[in-house]
C-alpha cells in the first residue's frame, strides 16, 4: 500500500467515523460557501438585474436632433443604435406636431405606440393602446380639458407649416388646414409632462402632414451601466452626425449609485461570512486538537513528525473545505437564484466558473482557520499526554 | 553486549529528584521489569528510556549512541526506528480498525504492508478481528492489538507500561504468553510494573524508591543464552 493511501485512509476514517464532530464544521463551512456562491453570483448578475428594475423608471438615453438638423429619418436613429455595445431594450422615436382643435392649440406626437410600454412601462392606460386606423391615446389633462373619454371621436386640424404666411391669422378656416377625425381608445396617465399630448401612430401621422416623418426625440433603454453609456454617447457622436446622443443622468446616476452601494453590501456580507467560517472552524478544529491530544501524543509516540501531524490535521480540514466548497457552490446557486427570484422576480444565470472559484476559497479559509489549531497539535507533548490513567 | 545504559542519569523539577544518579545496563535479547511503588520515578524512566523525554543530566547510551542530547526529531526518529511502545491504556486509535492501526506503526516507520500488518495480527490471535473498531474489541483483544503494533517495525527494545494493569487474569496470561514468545525470538524486553505476576516472568527486576536504583535481581546471562539460542 501506498502511503498517501493510508493517509487518504487516515483523514477520511476520521472524517467518516467521527461524524458528529465534525459535521459541525462542514456545515459551517458548507453554510458559509453556499453564502458566498449565492451573493457572487448575484454580484455579478447584479448590473443586469438592476438595469431590469431601472427600466420601470423610463428611458436613460435619449437621441435629438444635432444642432445644424431639422429632424432625425429613420435610418439614421437605426445608425445610431447600432452603435450601441449593449443590450437596447427598447427604443421609440417621437415626431411631434403642433395642431388644434376646434381652434385650441395642441401637440400630437407620432410614435410606434407598441413599442412605447418598453421605455416607458411606467404609463398607466385607461382604455387601450391605439391599434388601427385614425385611432389616438388622449393625455389626461386633455382629456379633462377637452372633456374627452374612451370611444369619443375627435377632430384634429393640422396647417402645415408651408401653408402658413407670415402674419396671417390661423384661427378658423384657413386654406391648407388639413381635418382628420380620431377615435379615442385610450387616456394616459403618467403623472408627468405627457399627459398634455395627443399621441397617434406613425403612419396616421405621416398621413396627416402629408410627408415621411423626420423625428424629434428618440427615447432608449439601454441596459448598461454609467460606463458603458458614456462610452456608446461618444461613439454615436463621431459616427452618426445628425444624432445628438445624451444620458439621462436622473436615471443613469441613480442606477451607478444604488449598484455601487449594493455592490459594498454584497461585499460586506461576504467579507462577515468568510470570517465567520473562519471563526467556527478555528473554533471546531481547536476543539478537534484538544479532543484528540492522546492521539497526537500516541503518532508522535510511534515516530510521527510535526511535519506529518500538521499534513494529517491540514488534510482533514482541507478535505472538509473541499466537500463545504462543492456542495456549497451547488446549493449558492440555489440561493441565489431564491434571493433573484424575491427580490428582483427574475431568473439568474448559473456560472460555472463559480464552482472552482468557491472551492478554492473555502479551501482557503479552512487552511487559514487551520494554522493555529494545527500548530497547537504539533506542541502536544506525548510523555504528558499518555502516561497515567 | 549492553542495548541500553544509562550512567548516573537525574531529571530534577525544582527541588524533586525524579530520577537520581540512576545506573542501568540492559542487554540485547534481555527481559527486564522495572517495579516499585507509585512516585518511584518509573513513569519517567519510562519516558527517557523511551524517547519521549530527556534527562537533566547522565547519559543514555541506545546501542552505543547517547540519546541524552538528541534534538525533539532526532528522539522522534530513534523512537520510531528502534522502539515499541505498549501502553497500559492501550491507545488505540479509535476511528481505526485494528489492522489501520497496525498499519499506522508502519506508516510513520516506513511503508504500509497490510499482509504485513495482518500477519502481526494473526500472531497475537486477532486475524479474524482485524476490521474490528477498538470499542469492538475486549481490553485483552485491544491490548494485544497494542502489542501487534509494537512489533511490527521489528524495533530493538519493546518497551511496555503496565501492560496489564487494565485486564483480568485470562487476558494477563494470554499477554505474557506473547512476551515470552518475544522474549524467546531475541527481542529485549523492558516492562514496567506493579504487577508481582509480571515481574516474576522477567529475568530480571529492578526495583526503583525515590528515583533511585534499590536493586536488580535475576539472571542476566539468560537473555543473552537465549538470544543465542534464536540466531
Amino acid at each position: 500500500m501506498k502511503r498517501q493511501t493510508m493517509y487518504f485512509r487516515m483523514i477520511t476514517a476520521s472524517l467518516a467515523r467521527r461524524k458528529s464532530r465534525m459535521l459541525v464544521a462542514l456545515l459551517a463551512i458548507t453554510v458559509g460557501s453556499t453564502i458566498l456562491a449565492g451573493l457572487v453570483t448575484v454580484y455579478y448578475d447584479l448590473p443586469r438585474q438592476m438595469g431590469e428594475q431601472f427600466l420601470a423608471y423610463g428611458a436613460n438615453m435619449i437621441f435629438v436632433p444635432s444642432a445644424d438638423s431639422e429632424g432625425m429619418r429613420s435610418e439614421e436613429i437605426d445608425e445610431a443604435v447600432a452603435q450601441i455595445d449593449a443590450d437596447v431594450e427598447g427604443a421609440i422615436s417621437y415626431c411631434y406636431e403642433s395642431a388644434t382643435i376646434n381652434d385650441a392649440p395642441i401637440i400630437i406626437a407620432g410614435c410606434n405606440l407598441e413599442e412605447t410600454l418598453k421605455t416607458s412601462p411606467y404609463w398607466q392606460i385607461n382604455g387601450a393602446l391605439p391599434s388601427g386606423d385614425n385611432e389616438i391615446l388622449v393625455g389626461l389633462e386633455q382629456a379633462e380639458f377637452f372633456s374627452l373619454d374612451v370611444g369619443d371621436t375627435v377632430s384634429i386640424a393640422y396647417l402645415p407649416p408651408d401653408a402658413v404666411r407670415e402674419g396671417e391669422q390661423i384661427i378658423g378656416e384657413v386654406e391648407g388646414k388639413v381635418y382628420q377625425d380620431f377615435t379615442v381608445t385610450g387616456l394616459l396617465d403618467t403623472g408627468s409632462s405627457e399627459e398634455e399630448y395627443f399621441f397617434i401612430s406613425d403612419t396616421d401621422m405621416s398621413e396627416l402632414i402629408d410627408s415621411d416623418l423626420t423625428y424629434d426625440v428618440t427615447e432608449l433603454r439601454v441596459n448598461a451601466d454609467a460606463d458603458e453609456l458614456a462610452a456608446s454617447v461618444e461613439k454615436i457622436k463621431q459616427t452618426v452626425p445628425g444624432v445628438s446622443p445624451q444620458l439621462v443622468k436622473r436615471i443613469t446616476e441613480s442606477q451607478t449609485t444604488v449598484l455601487s452601494k449594493l455592490s459594498a453590501l454584497v461585499l460586506l456580507v461576504t467579507i462577515i461570512t468568510l470570517a465567520l467560517i473562519m471563526i467556527c472552524v478555528a473554533t471546531t478544529m481547536t476543539a478537534v486538537v484538544t479532543e484528540r491530544r492522546r492521539e497526537i501524543g500516541l503518532r508522535k509516540a510511534l515516530g510521527a513528525s510535526d511535519r506529518s501531524i500538521m499534513l494529517e490535521f491540514m488534510g482533514e480540514g482541507l478535505l472538509l473545505g473541499f466537500i463545504g466548497g462543492l456542495v456549497g457552490s451547488f446549493l449558492g446557486f440555489g440561493f441565489a437564484l431564491l434571493v433573484s427570484t424575491n427580490v428582483f422576480n427574475s431568473t439568474i444565470t448559473f456560472l460555472p466558473a463559480l464552482i472552482p472559484v468557491t472551492i478554492v476559497v473555502a479551501l482557503a479559509v479552512t487552511a487559514l482557520a487551520c494554522i493555529l489549531p494545527v500548530r497547537n497539535a504539533t506542541k502536544v507533548d506525548p510523555a504528558l499526554v499518555l502516561k497515567g490513567e | 553486549m549492553a542495548l541500553l545504559e544509562l550512567k548516573n542519569v537525574y531529571k530534577i523539577y525544582g527541588d524533586l529528584h525524579a530520577l537520581d544518579d540512576v545506573n542501568l545496563t540492559v542487554d540485547e535479547g534481555e527481559w527486564v521489569a522495572i517495579m516499585g511503588p507509585s512516585g518511584s520515578g518509573k513513569s519517567t524512566l519510562m519516558n527517557i528510556i523511551g524517547c519521549m523525554d530527556k534527562p537533566t543530566r547522565g547519559q543514555v547510551l541506545l546501542d552505543g549512541k547517547d540519546i541524552a542530547n538528541e534534538s525533539s526529531r532526532g528522539l522522534t526518529d530513534i523512537r520510531r526506528d528502534k522502539i515499541g511502545l505498549i501502553f497500559q491504556q492501550f491507545h488505540l486509535i479509535n476511528y481505526l480498525t485494528a489492522l489501520e492501526n497496525v498499519m499506522v506503526a508502519q506508516y510513520y516507520h516506513s511503508m504500509p504492508d497490510e499482509k504485513e500488518a495482518m500477519e502481526a495480527l494473526k500472531r497475537v490471535g486477532l486475524g479474524d478481528r482485524a476490521k474490528h473498531l477498538p470499542s469492538q474489541l475486549s481490553g485483552g483483544e485491544q491490548q494485544r492489538v497494542c502489542v501487534a503494533r509494537a512489533l511490527i517495525n521489528h524495533p530493538e527494545l519493546i518497551l511496555a507500561d503496565e501492560p496489564t494493569g487494565n485486564l483480568d487474569e485470562t487476558n494477563e496470561k494470554i499477554v505474557l504468553d506473547l512476551f515470552r514468545q518475544l522474549h524467546d525470538e531475541g527481542t529485549t524486553l523492558i516492562v514496567v510494573t506493579h504487577d508481582a505476576e509480571v515481574g516474576a516472568s522477567a529475568q530480571r527486576v529492578i526495583t526503583l524508591e525515590y528515583g533511585k536504583v534499590t536493586s536488580s535481581h535475576g539472571d542476566t546471562s539468560f537473555g543473552k543464552a537465549a538470544r543465542k539460542d534464536v540466531v
